[in-house]
């Protein structure tokens, strides 16, 4: 299990005060804190080993490419996938996700279906909405029932012959609702279609193995699981990487070049143009270290047991509703709202008793629309939170209630 | 920041609770549409101009405590005025009209309504010309 309490020294951000009260810090499905060997790690590469990658034959730059390529390998074994050629770098999930629609949008045709489901965050509708725009390919959505989980036989029904692409997130950011990734991958397949897995919310609280699920792409970002912003991973399984277009263009992604034309590096560096986000990955691989040392089990059964007691503490506040489904079938990811207050006004409270949590749509208006709210209040844990933190919640909310009189 | 029993006070969700000005007005000559997509706070203002001056303002929405509350306002403060007038009205004056004083992070939700009533007017100069 984890010991919170010895794991919190190395944070250096949960020591400080947010309007004269102990930081609670539960906006961690937006993104999490870093501990001292994550920024320890970016320091030291920038003040000893500072260069750029893949080009130079000087010490630096030997270091420096050494710590980059080492990243997309512990990336490839964090996940399970069967070699870092199948690890690419970028900005961000969103940008992971960019990279496989854009491939899309030169490739499919009309009377093409594209199959998402009605709980994905933007960042997997709106790269499709712009890949169906350009080929005339249908969008289909699964669709979630009054629990917040797919409805798992009009999803079958959906995925057809014509479908080309199911792009599903593996945990709704909103619901928390962990979804059958490995048997929608099997549903895809069984119909000649591709899966393509938003795993943001899932590869930092749980353990994900891609070859178990069989998923074709799986798209993540290092800032919420310990690591540094900037940089997103998209998994893809060799062979349709290698026949994947790039997104970007320019140094470092070339083979040859000529006045006319071009051909690609090797995986993955032909999607990753221009100087990469190296300190990025020297941090990033610090984390993951991180989380191996804890034990990716044991930080889905800490957030499993904080989810748990979050929502039987929630559920003891009289207008209080929570949307989504029960603990175990979701991670440490809670939204709810209060009844007559705007989830802005409860964040704002929140926020002056020095609890941060998120209130609106969370980058999912479309899911919002269909649960009849404007937004939610989201409060998301991790590896560092406590059952005293979720308590210092239930209390400030107590404190809502009774400033905004209702 | 100010502690949150200063933000909320009495006056502000007096406002937030019954708003001034709230509903409709059919035919009138300029409306419009906005909303804050951080936080999904909306609203709709509809206006009715004789000679050069607001006559008459409504609005609907929905969104947090200030954005509403700001609207009642912001509202009952136009009316009457000249739409040259209402045209030129600061960021600044609008947040001193209000009971309280606003965070920074809430400065969106506490200016949507004075925007949405100044685009209307502005939307509705420009049908004019055409």
């Amino acid at each position: 299990m984890i010991n919170t309490k010895s794991l919190r020294a190395d944070f250096p951000i949960l020591s400080r005060k947010v309007h004269g009260k102990r930081l609670v810090y539960l906006d961690n499905a937006a993104t999490t804190q870093k501990p001292m060997q994550v920024i320890q790690a970016v320091k030291s590469y920038y003040e000893s080993h500072n260069s750029n990658v893949h080009r130079a034959v000087h010490k630096l730059s030997d270091e420096a490419t050494e710590a980059y390529d080492e990243a997309h390998e512990k990336t490839a074994s964090f996940i399970s996938a069967g070699s870092y050629e199948e690890i690419v770098f970028t900005k961000n999930a969103t940008e992971a996700i960019n990279v496989v629609a854009n491939d899309f949008s030169r490739k499919l045709k009309k009377g093409d279906e594209i199959v998402l489901t009605q709980m994905e965050h933007h960042s997997n509708l709106v790269p499709w909405f712009n890949a169906a725009k350009m080929t005339g390919a249908k969008i289909k959505y699964a669709e979630i029932d009054g629990n917040g989980e797919l409805k798992m036989q009009q999803l079958r029904k959906i995925i057809t012959k014509k479908t080309r692409l199911v792009a599903v997130t593996h945990a709704s950011n909103v619901l928390g609702t962990i979804n059958p990734v490995k048997e929608i991958a099997e549903i895809a397949h069984d119909k000649g279609a591709l899966a393509m897995v938003d795993a943001a919310q899932s590869v930092p609280n749980m353990p994900v193995d891609v070859k178990k699920i069989g998923c074709d792409f799986l798209a993540f970002s290092a800032h919420k699981m310990l690591g540094p912003t900037g940089l997103g991973v998209l998994y893809g399984r060799e062979e349709l990487l290698e026949n994947t277009e790039p997104l970007v263009f320019g140094g470092d992604m070339i083979k040859e070049v000529t006045f006319e034309n071009a051909s690609w590096n090797d995986l993955p560096w032909k999607f990753e143009a221009g100087t990469p986000n190296v300190a990025g990955a020297a941090g990033f691989s610090a984390a993951m270290d991180y989380l191996i040392k804890l034990g990716m089990g044991n930080v889905r059964k800490h957030e499993l047991q904080l989810a748990k007691h979050a929502m039987k503490r929630l559920s003891e506040i009289r207008g209080v509703e929570i949307y989504g489904p029960q603990a175990e079938k979701r991670t440490g990811v809670i939204s709810f709202n209060m009844k007559d207050v705007h989830p802005h006004d409860v964040s704002s409270i929140l926020d002056s008793e020095g609890i941060a949590v998120r209130g609106g749509h969370h980058c999912a208006m479309p899911l919002m629309r269909l649960l009849g709210i404007q937004g939610s209040v989201r409060a998301s844990f991790y590896v560092y939170n406590t059952m005293e933190e979720i308590d210092a919640l239930i209390d400030a909310l107590n404190k809502v209630k009774k400033i905004m009189k209702v | 920041m100010e502690l949150a029993e200063d933000m909320y006070k009495e006056e502000l969700l007096e406002h937030y609770k019954k708003p001034q000005n709230y509903g409709k007005i059919r035919n009138c000559d300029a409306k419009y549409h906005d909303f804050n997509p951080v936080c999904g706070d909306e609203i709709e203002v509809y206006i009715k101009i004789r000679n050069g001056s607001v006559k008459d303002i409504k609005f609907t929405g929905k969104g947090c405590a200030i954005s509403q509350a700001a609207a009642s306002i912001a509202t009952e403060s136009v009316k009457g005025k000249k739409v040259e007038e209402v045209k030129g009205i600061s960021n600044e004056s609008m947040l001193q009209l209000l009971p309280i004083k606003v965070s920074n992070l809430r400065v969106k939700c506490a200016l949507l309504a004075l925007k949405a009533i100044q685009k209307a007017i502005i939307k509705y100069e420009g049908t004019k010309l055409q």
